[in-house]
């Protein structure tokens, strides 16, 4: 009965910051306009909207909030999915390197374009630099499953600790780019490393959509697996849950929705930090909730904080990252503070 | 039937079970006794399946352990282990959902939501089937974790109950209990081994028991036949006295005085100067 109630609250959030982020902007669309462009656009409206603003929702807000939904609620899941199989309430796709490899690959590609791609159409570019970042994460995910295979068997802390390698491997060559790289490059890492949904298309949202929605159709399929994980590998072997397998399909999905969100929105940290915690907090640990309510919530934050981002200091837009680790940090801290307290008492 | 075939266990040079063969039928209580590092555990982990024997083989109900998939094994055994890790606040009623999991696969049937009502009430946790896993006692945990492993078999006659110390962090009362509802288990057809420590408890309701001693099979009898002064003297090193129980006619074990000289730690023990309890005057 609570689940549902904040299944509702967190629905109805959601459509509150849907409309107001089609409203806001540079151009301020009146409600009622925008109500009757998505209704004629249904087909239950047929009287004559604003071209202007059809355009503008049509071509730029609809697309990147679509965008900005899809990377919240693919953040917000793989988090709790990962979280799920390390048992551990502060593992995100960051600690075991996946964004860390996907950010490394894209940078190369931005650093050594002036070399390699010299004569390629910028449209080229941008699907060179996505599909990179989304190798990328596939490929430390693989590196640092087999590095903790140990006799078939994935070993949580041998993953912690492969993570922390490969995260401190790709910093040194991500800053190395960083150093090679010229003034216009080196503006384009920094606002890709900071996260921005600027290059929200129609385009990008159909090229990441399949990425992120299977994992998100898939990954609340294991809530049962991911709660007898808690109990340790063992225990849930005993239940009829074959770990290895678990872990594997967990490290696949998250790596598919982590890498597609890395790749057309660069680094958006916290997130997958922060979302599922709070859904713990508030909802209790079971992952049949966990799962599909950190998407839920990952998409609704998201989607707000791209909406601070663009108006905050209008016309000037601030990388999303900042939002959501000046949001998140306070936020991750008074949680550390209150557990701590429940600790002590 | 559980049928364990000449079973090794070896890790490198490691020998930690030679050669145990032994069986168990339906509606048996038998005790694993053993000191410590004996290989008690080990033979637990090996007949669950958790772990391969090196050699040999453990069959349930004449099928090798290894032709089951591990969802057709976890409708047939449950464990209970020695040591569990939980650090995430699942709330009790949670936690005993979990034990289910082999039984359905997205919503728990009618006869699941029986079988943990029924398991909480038996291992005394109903009062506690809203709290946090995190915020209970030892004890509780271990009786909330004991109820978990019941209701995996509740419903699956001839199943294999495995309990590896079960009464570790449990008071007296508790200990009674639990061992008393292994044995009704048995009693309905399951079979139940359990690694003991207290002596009393196996004599009391143990069908047999098998004694442990360095990987090997030691003995494997009745209460009465296993528990005299020599054998358990063998074991535990210990010197002990063997009355019987006039009213189940069980053996009772007491200890004689520990013969332990304190003065033999004297030579490891840290050399600290200290001049007797200070009192002030």
């Amino acid at each position: 009965m609570k689940k549902f109630f904040l299944y509702c609250l967190m629905i109805s959030g959601l459509a509150i910051v849907i409309f107001f982020s089609l409203t806001w902007g540079a151009i301020k669309i009146p409600l009622h306009d925008v109500i009757s462009i998505l209704a004629k656009s249904i087909g239950c409206f047929n009287g004559v909207v604003d071209s202007t603003y059809e355009g503008v929702i049509y071509i730029i807000r609809f697309p990147r909030l679509l965008l900005g939904l899809l990377v919240g609620a693919a953040l917000g899941i793989s988090g709790a999915a990962i979280q799920g199989i390390f048992r551990n309430p502060l593992a995100e796709p960051s600690l075991i390197g996946i964004s860390a490899g996907a950010s490394l690959m894209a940078v190369i590609v931005i650093t050594l374009e002036a070399s390699i791609l010299v004569g390629l159409s910028d449209l080229f570019g941008y699907y060179l630099l996505a599909f990179s970042a989304f190798a990328g994460a596939g490929f430390v995910a693989f590196i640092v499953y087999s590095v903790a295979r140990i006799n078939g068997s994935a070993n949580v802390a041998t993953m912690l600790l492969a993570g922390i390698a490969i995260n401190a491997f790709a910093g040194a060559l991500t800053g190395l780019m960083t150093y090679l790289a010229n003034e216009q490059q080196l503006r384009t890492i920094t606002f890709w490393m900071l996260g921005s949904l600027g290059g929200a298309t129609w385009q990008t949202v159909w090229t990441v959509a399949p990425f992120i929605l299977v994992p998100l159709m898939l990954l609340p399929l294991l809530a049962k697996s991911l709660n007898a994980f808690a109990l340790g590998e063992a225990q849930a072997s005993m239940l009829g849950i074959q770990p290895n397998k678990v872990k594997l399909q967990v490290v696949v999905l998250a790596t598919m929705a982590v890498g597609a969100s890395v790749a057309v929105s660069g680094i958006i940290g916290f997130v997958g930090l922060l979302v599922p915690h709070i859904i713990r907090l508030i909802g209790g640990v079971d992952h049949k909730f966990v799962l599909p309510a950190s998407a839920l919530l990952g998409a609704l934050t998201l989607a707000l904080a791209d909406m601070l981002a663009r108006n905050l200091v209008a016309p000037i837009e601030l990388p999303i990252g900042v939002i959501t680790a000046l949001l998140g940090a306070p936020v991750f801290l008074y949680i550390l503070l209150k557990e701590k307290k429940k600790v002590l008492h | 039937m559980l049928t364990a075939i000449a079973i090794n266990y070896k890790i490198g040079k490691h020998c930690l079970l030679r050669d145990i063969s032994f069986q168990i039928r339906p509606g048996e209580l038998l005790a694993v006794l053993g000191a410590n590092g004996a290989g008690k555990s080990t033979l637990i982990n090996v007949l669950s399946g958790e772990k391969q024997p090196s050699s040999g083989a453990v069959l349930l109900f004449d099928r090798d352990l290894k032709k089951y998939t591990s969802q057709e094994l976890s409708k047939k055994r449950s464990i209970l282990q020695q040591h569990n890790s939980l650090h995430i606040s699942f709330s009790v009623k949670e936690i005993l959902l979990m034990g289910r999991y082999p039984h359905f696969r997205y919503r728990p049937n009618k006869s699941d939501l029986i079988a943990i009502a029924e398991a909480m009430e038996i291992c005394d946790v109903g009062h506690l089937a809203e709290r946090s896993y995190l915020s209970l006692s030892g004890g509780e945990q271990q009786r909330v974790q004991y109820a978990r492993v019941l209701c995996q078999i509740w419903d699956q006659p001839q199943s294999l109950l495995l309990l590896d110390e079960p009464v570790a962090a449990l008071d007296p009362q508790y200990q009674q209990q639990t061992i008393a509802i292994a044995k009704a288990f048995s009693q309905r057809g399951f079979m139940v081994i359990a690694v003991l420590h207290e002596i009393n408890l196996a004599s009391q309701y143990a069908d047999r028991i098998l004694m442990l001693k360095g990987g090997r099979k030691w003995l494997d009898g009745s209460p009465a036949e296993v528990l005299t002064p020599a054998h358990i003297y063998s074991i535990y090193n210990a010197e002990v006295d063997v009355i019987i129980n006039k009213q189940n006619l069980k053996p009772i074990v007491i200890p004689k005085q520990t013969n332990l000289d304190i003065s033999n730690f004297n030579s490891l023990l840290p050399s600290v100067a200290f001049s007797g309890v200070q009192v002030a005057t």
